[in-house]
């Protein structure tokens, strides 16, 4: 038994039963399927989470952000400005504690590169209702295309423990026709 | 409870015993593989996309 | 009393053994004081962990919002540190003491260290929880820089992971010696085989941590001024999760354990279950990709291959044990005597016994509730949906607590007879205990994966955001999930806290247990059992095992289902690349 070593001393050469052969033929084909959904999504699929990246220290980030803020202010909410971009524009979202910043406007149905990163702490991208998650770290600049296909006021929680104000750290994208 | 095998049997079934088997039985080769591998494919692997990092324009 | 006690001598080194009335086995007891030393340390860790685990379930319930923001990432990170690594590491020291030195019939190796490897460990996991508990370390057990906690942080884990390492080479050791001193023929048992897997991923995880946590603890110091944050999480999880897959393999060894002892049950194919535990030493400690999913500068070619285990190679692993241990069952009570219908062998299993109950719920729910929500979430483009969102917490509850918690309890209702000696006490209230701790830790994680699905973050005191300059409301749904949270909550409080007493008391006040009633202190049996069932092969070639295939077809519908709903819902999204 499962407590004492096998009973035949050469247990390799067993014969595995027929019902256990057809189970592991069908479980390993079912991690080859689940393997090729992955890189198929790579090829066909429209949410994949993009490899672009490059180190930056966070003061440039800061000014990049600063300066597209500037350009592109349509308005001020809650204190903050939203920041209205072209269609197809370089968007940035900068992370500290602990507040995103600046509010975005983007339009439906319009691909928009949007940069991100942290100026202190770890963060959480948590873009909500929609449910789009992206760790932000300090230092590293991530590019990634996003493409609204819903209108509204969409939420950015940050879901990355940040320490004690973590838990009020809200911002905000809107997306208008 | 187990007793100890003429060295001779000994010497005969192991020359009979399935590679496969020989590697299951082999502690410390299962150690080195267990220890190697996500080594290799996970932290090296990982550890060198990570010094490749462009450095932002 | 017919337990006795003799020296032995056997390659030149005495160590004192006592007889199992049981088994026949001669165990060691200097095994046996280090098997109770770290399973009580194990156990007492669960029930300090536990008691912070309620605390969390009841701030997150929105109506009772029990603590104040600090305690609540305070208490959360020492909820995560007691029972994540303190309890489940302790707890398999002991299974690796037990699976060597008891079951290879075998003296243990280095009896010393051994003991000064546990005292590392409790040296470690007291410090750590001592900075916890002063406040200054509300870092969370994952510790992501730059967030600092106080060097003794990480001087406690540190301590820890070099006791739990001694501990591993202890277990190497007494490989070695019962292979010189031949106290086995042929192969070490399956069991122990599964152990040894435990062990393997135990060392990757264990040198892991050392890579990682030695700097960050320098760093803390003072002594190093920067620590890549990416390079800090790849590193990290490489023993973050890896710890989790020593669960994984040490709660296998104990499906096969359980049943071997109640039941009789054989491995339906040694070669299959042992290439499966060759697929984890191999391939299992990739997922620690899976908490990689999302961050930026590692490449998707890394992703996916990290994250799928190779080619899901350690998933097969799973789901062959996940068919062999079953089919054993039903193989082992059909020569048992249970042979009608598709369901008998199963309807009259020891359900009162809480070793087969606690086994038995714990593989389901692992299967289903942790296993099946571990692959989806471990997809690299379905984690955009799930990372950091409740979805985590509530699938490694499944795992970790319905799964490996409640089969390391399973296994200490046959420790204390067997290693203890003392009879459980209250065997009625024990009998209770699993399927209370069960529905519990299974009512956790599925409404915490709800409330994942809904967007809610995990590791968050506030999901009112009352206090923020923007507010969001996340959907109602999300606040009733919560809720049922903390009622699942305290009912595994009350189903974990039922453990702790009845053990310990067990422990303190149980009947001695001797040649005249060991075989009744291992609890209710099948009545039919025949005497000779047990030496006779279960091979799946000679036994037909209807609810077998049934178990697992059903098993892999839900799979397959639940894996194509998240595709679907992951095409919904707003398109990103």
């Amino acid at each position: 038994m499962a407590l004492t070593s096998p009973e035949s001393k050469i247990w390799w050469n067993e014969r595995i039963g027929r019902a256990e052969l057809v189970w592991i033929t069908i479980a390993f084909l079912w991690g080859v399927f689940m393997f090729s959904m992955m890189v198929w999504w790579h090829l066909e699929g429209n949410q994949n989470l993009s490899n672009e990246v490059y180190r930056i220290a966070p003061t440039k980030f800061e000014e990049k952000t600063e300066a597209f803020t500037e350009k592109y202010t349509v308005r001020e909410e809650a204190g903050m400005p939203v920041a209205k971009p072209e269609p197809g524009a370089e968007v940035y979202m900068l992370s500290r504690l602990w507040e995103w910043w600046p509010i975005l406007e983007l339009k439906k149905g319009q691909t928009y590169r949007l940069h991100l990163s942290s100026m202190d702490w770890q963060h959480g991208f948590s873009l909500q209702p929609v449910n789009i998650n992206i760790q932000v770290h300090p230092g590293l600049e991530h590019v990634v295309t996003l493409t609204p296909t819903q209108t509204g006021e969409f939420s950015v929680v940050c879901n990355e423990f940040c320490g004690v104000g973590h838990h009020t750290m809200v911002g905000r994208i809107h997306v208008v026709e | 409870m187990a007793k100890a095998k003429t060295e001779t049997a000994e010497a005969v079934e192991s020359v009979r015993i399935p590679p496969m088997q020989r590697l299951l039985d082999n502690h410390f080769l299962l150690l080195f593989l267990g220890v190697v591998v996500p080594t290799v494919l996970y932290l090296l692997w990982g550890v060198m996309e990570l010094s490749q990092i462009p450095i932002a324009e | 009393m017919s337990v006795t006690t003799d020296t032995n001598i056997i390659g030149g080194v005495a160590a004192k053994f006592r007889t199992c009335p049981a088994t026949g086995l001669d165990i060691d007891l200097a095994a046996q004081r280090l098997i109770k030393a770290n399973a009580v340390a194990a156990i007492v860790f669960l029930a300090i962990g536990g008691l912070f685990g309620l605390l969390v379930a009841l701030t997150r319930w929105p109506a009772v919002h029990l603590l104040s923001s600090d305690m609540f990432y305070l208490v959360l990170t020492a909820h995560g540190l007691d029972v994540l690594l303190v309890w489940i590491i302790f707890f398999e020291i002991a299974v690796l003491y037990f699976a060597s030195a008891i079951l290879l019939n075998c003296r243990l190796a280095a009896p010393r260290i051994a003991w000064v490897a546990f005292g590392l460990m409790m040296a470690g996991a007291l410090l750590a929880n001592v900075t916890v508990l002063q406040g200054e370390a509300s870092v969370m057990f994952t510790s992501y820089v730059p967030l600092k906690a106080p060097p003794n942080f990480y001087l406690g884990l540190i301590l820890f992971a070099v006791g739990a390492l001694l501990g591993c080479f202890i277990f190497l050791g007494t490989l070695v010696i019962a292979k010189e001193e031949k106290t086995y023929e042929g192969s070490i048992p399956l069991v122990t085989f599964g152990a040894l897997t435990a062990c393997i991923i135990a060392v990757f995880t264990i040198a892991s941590g050392a890579i990682i946590l030695i700097p960050t603890w320098l760093w803390s110091l003072g002594y190093i001024s920067h620590i890549d944050t990416v390079m800090y999480k790849l590193v990290w999880w490489a023993m973050g999760h890896s710890s989790q897959q020593i669960n994984m393999a040490a709660q296998v060894a104990i499906w096969y354990a359980i049943p071997a002892i109640l039941l009789g049950a054989k491995p339906l194919s040694e070669k299959v279950s042992r290439a499966a535990f060759l697929m984890y030493i191999l391939f299992l400690q990739l997922a620690s990709a899976h908490h990689m999913l999302v961050e930026p500068g590692i490449s998707s070619e890394w992703k996916v291959f990290n994250t799928s285990y190779a080619i899901y190679l350690a998933v097969l692993g799973s789901m062959i044990h996940g068919m062999s241990i079953p089919g054993a069952i039903e193989a082992a009570q059909r020569r048992n005597g249970f042979t009608n219908g598709v369901f008998e062998w199963l309807r009259r299993a020891p359900w009162a016994n809480p070793a087969w109950a606690g086994m038995f719920l714990s593989l389901v729910m692992f299967g289903f509730l942790g296993g099946i929500s571990g692959v989806v979430l471990g997809t690299e483009q379905i984690n955009i949906m799930l990372h950091n969102t409740l979805y985590v917490p509530g699938h490694f509850h499944a795992t970790v607590v319905a799964g490996t918690t409640l089969a390391f309890m399973a296994i200490t209702y046959l420790l204390v007879p067997l290693i203890f000696q003392r009879e459980i006490i209250w065997p009625r209230l024990a009998k209770w205990q699993p399927y209370l701790f069960g529905l519990g830790a299974a009512g956790i994680s599925l409404f915490m994966m709800g409330a994942g699905t809904l967007g809610v973050s995990r590791r968050h005191w506030d999901i009112t955001f009352s206090d923020a300059t923007l507010s969001f409301d996340y959907p109602p749904a999300a606040f009733l999930m919560l809720g049922l949270n903390g009622m699942s909550g305290i009912l595994a409080a009350i189903g974990g806290g039922l453990f702790v007493v009845i053990i310990v008391a067990s422990v303190l006040f149980g009947k001695k247990v001797d040649a005249s009633n060991i075989v009744a202190a291992l609890g209710p049996k099948p009545q039919k059992q025949m005497s000779d069932a047990v030496t006779s092969y279960g091979s799946a070639g000679t036994f037909h095992l209807p609810g077998t295939y049934i178990l697992v077809s059903i098993f892999f519908t839900a799979f397959v289902l639940y894996y194509f709903v998240n595709w679907k819902y992951l095409s919904e999204l707003w398109q990103m690349g």
